[in-house]
């Protein structure tokens, strides 16, 4: 039997050893991953095959970090039940392990929508993983022409890690415009022309109407020749687990603040739960790293016997493509204030006396005094607006507000 | 543990710290050297318009949101200072995303830096804390 048992080993788990290990110093913890690897920082696949980082250098804690915090890996081995009421997890192998605490960090898993003669096509990828990050790249040759579908994070985080190993990069979506997730119109046009310019070709408001080999017809009658294909529409979480073993899931599991499932003793964090989100005043799935850190982090604590709550979840993402920086967070509600000056770009959005959200292209400089400014719901009223709107500054809060800050011991 | 703290009572907006910081990470022997016709680019930051000014630079907080959001486990609390291993660093900003002090920025060589307290230089002791001429930032154990 062990104390706390651990579904995952990217984020989430990891934030919640270190949140079990900050009250619990000893009390066993075993670490169950379908994945082989140490824990790596999943966003940097991308980041791999463009150089920028390697396989020793993108491990998210060090070598001896198992080691280190007591935990037990189980790595390469996949969890296929969760019996919530003998409290067990039973392994592919057929190993069962008894728990007292658990936590389900599974995460989520590429969706691949149906499309017509799909399995004529001979490379196909998706990219998530440092496995499917390892497959894409055998695959690819100086004179690849890739094929994106999605032209999310995570298709075009993959269009820049490959582009200077490839022929050329063409993506297809469905929307009329890139990443519709965290940008408001103005933004995508910035970022599709400063993808333009490096190369890169879209079909928007497109779709694969069917594959044929390396062929690809479009809806719009374009026909299209490609070498490799990444599928990159979207990720589900991975929720089955919970929901098999009879624990409420919605978009994704449903978690209360301190990570609780409806299930007794039965945690989960990350990319496969929900998050409620001050900013937008709704349930939803944070899928970003910091949130499945925190999220983890909190679910540790609180397995552990300490209290903690996650209080303040909002979307936020800081990205870039090609040197072009962009960093965004919260909803995109109510009245704006915009500024534009060729590819920088901002526009506040702000209601009921309160930041709701932000998008930066470009200067992001200094982003996270907007951040804080909707996490902690700081009243604008309270703050010198002509000066937040002109750039993030502590200039624009009060002398004695500055004086917390900067005086105290935080 | 000892931080640097800054009161804008005493500020003169000189900017010394600036350049005492950019010395002090520079690596070079002679401020000459480090610091002449470049453009630099400290970890503290002056802040402030003709009436105000104050110096703003990690507050090395005690539960760092910083830490806790790094993609690439890059920034890390040693002995409880916030460090950043530029190895790791793939400078995605995540960190300038969630910093509510706008205490990290881009290094000159594209991966993130920030105030790591002088601990690899400058004898120990800030070398803001030491070039300030008005002892407008402090380098002491508050609660």
């Amino acid at each position: 039997m062990a104390k706390y048992v651990i579904i995952g080993n990217s984020t989430a788990a990891i934030g919640c050893v270190e949140g079990i290990r900050s009250v619990d110093a000893d009390g066993e913890i075993v670490l169950v991953s379908s994945e082989k690897h140490h824990t790596y920082s999943r966003p940097l696949i991308s980041y791999l095959l463009e150089g920028k980082t390697d396989e020793e250098r993108m491990k998210y804690r060090p070598d001896s970090f198992y080691a280190d915090q007591r935990v037990t890996a189980k790595l390469g081995v996949e969890a296929t039940k969760v019996d919530a009421e003998e409290k067990t997890v039973t392994l592919e192998s057929g190993e069962t392990i008894s728990y007292e605490k658990l936590l389900v960090a599974t995460g989520s898993t590429p969706f691949i929508p149906p499309m017509q003669g799909l399995e004529t096509v001979k490379k196909a990828f998706t990219f998530m993983s440092l496995d499917d990050a390892r497959a894409l790249e055998g695959a690819l040759t100086p004179e690849s022409r890739v094929l994106i579908i999605g032209a999310g994070l995570i298709g075009l985080k993959c269009a820049e890690g490959i582009a200077e190993r490839v022929q050329s990069i063409t993506v297809v979506d469905m929307a009329d415009r890139v990443l519709p997730s965290i940008l408001d119109e103005t933004g995508s046009d910035i970022v599709r022309a400063h993808l333009e310019k490096h190369g890169m070709t879209f079909y928007l408001n497109d779709t694969v109407a069917s594959f044929d080999g390396n062929h690809a017809a479009l809806k719009s009658g374009t026909a299209l020749d490609f070498d490799v294909l990444v599928i990159a529409v979207g990720v589900r979480p991975a929720m089955s687990l919970v929901k098999e073993a009879g624990g409420e899931v919605r978009r994704g599991i449903a978690a209360d603040n301190t990570g609780r499932t409806t299930l007794p003793d039965v945690f989960a964090a990350g990319d496969c739960a929900e998050s409620f989100d001050i900013s937008a005043g709704m349930n939803r799935v944070l899928a970003l790293l910091p949130n499945a850190y925190m999220q983890g982090h909190t679910a540790g604590v609180n397995m552990a016997g300490g209290t903690a709550s996650f209080e303040n979840a909002i979307p936020m993402n800081a990205i870039g493509f090609m040197g072009l920086h962009i960093i965004t967070a919260g909803t995109y509600d109510g009245e704006t204030y915009t500024a534009k000056d060729g590819e920088n770009y901002k526009i506040l959005f702000y209601k009921d006396d309160l930041l709701k959200g932000y998008i930066l292209i470009g200067n992001v400089a200094r982003a996270g005094i907007y951040t804080a400014l909707i996490r902690s719901r700081t009243p604008l009223s309270s703050i010198d607006f002509d000066l937040i709107c002109e750039k993030p500054q502590l200039m624009a809060f009060t002398s004695s507000a500055r004086r917390d800050l900067l005086s105290r011991k935080q | 543990m000892k931080r640097v703290y800054v009161d804008e009572k005493w500020c003169l907006g000189c900017h010394l710290c600036e350049y005492y910081c950019a010395f002090a990470n520079s690596g070079k022997s002679s401020m000459i050297k480090a610091l002449k016709d470049r453009k630099i680019n400290p970890r503290i930051q002056i802040e402030g318009d003709n009436h105000i000014s104050f110096a703003v630079s990690c507050r090395h907080c005690t539960d760092p949101i910083c830490v806790k959001s790094c993609i690439a486990g890059a920034l890390s609390i040693k002995d409880g200072v916030v460090c950043i291993d530029k190895n790791k660093c793939v400078g995605c900003h995540t960190c300038v995303l969630v910093c509510p002090y706008g205490a990290i920025m881009p290094s000159d060589e594209g991966v993130m830096q920030k105030c790591e307290l002088c601990i690899e230089n400058a004898d120990g002791k800030p070398a803001c804390v030491q070039g300030c001429p008005n002892k407008a930032i402090i380098f002491e154990e508050r609660e």
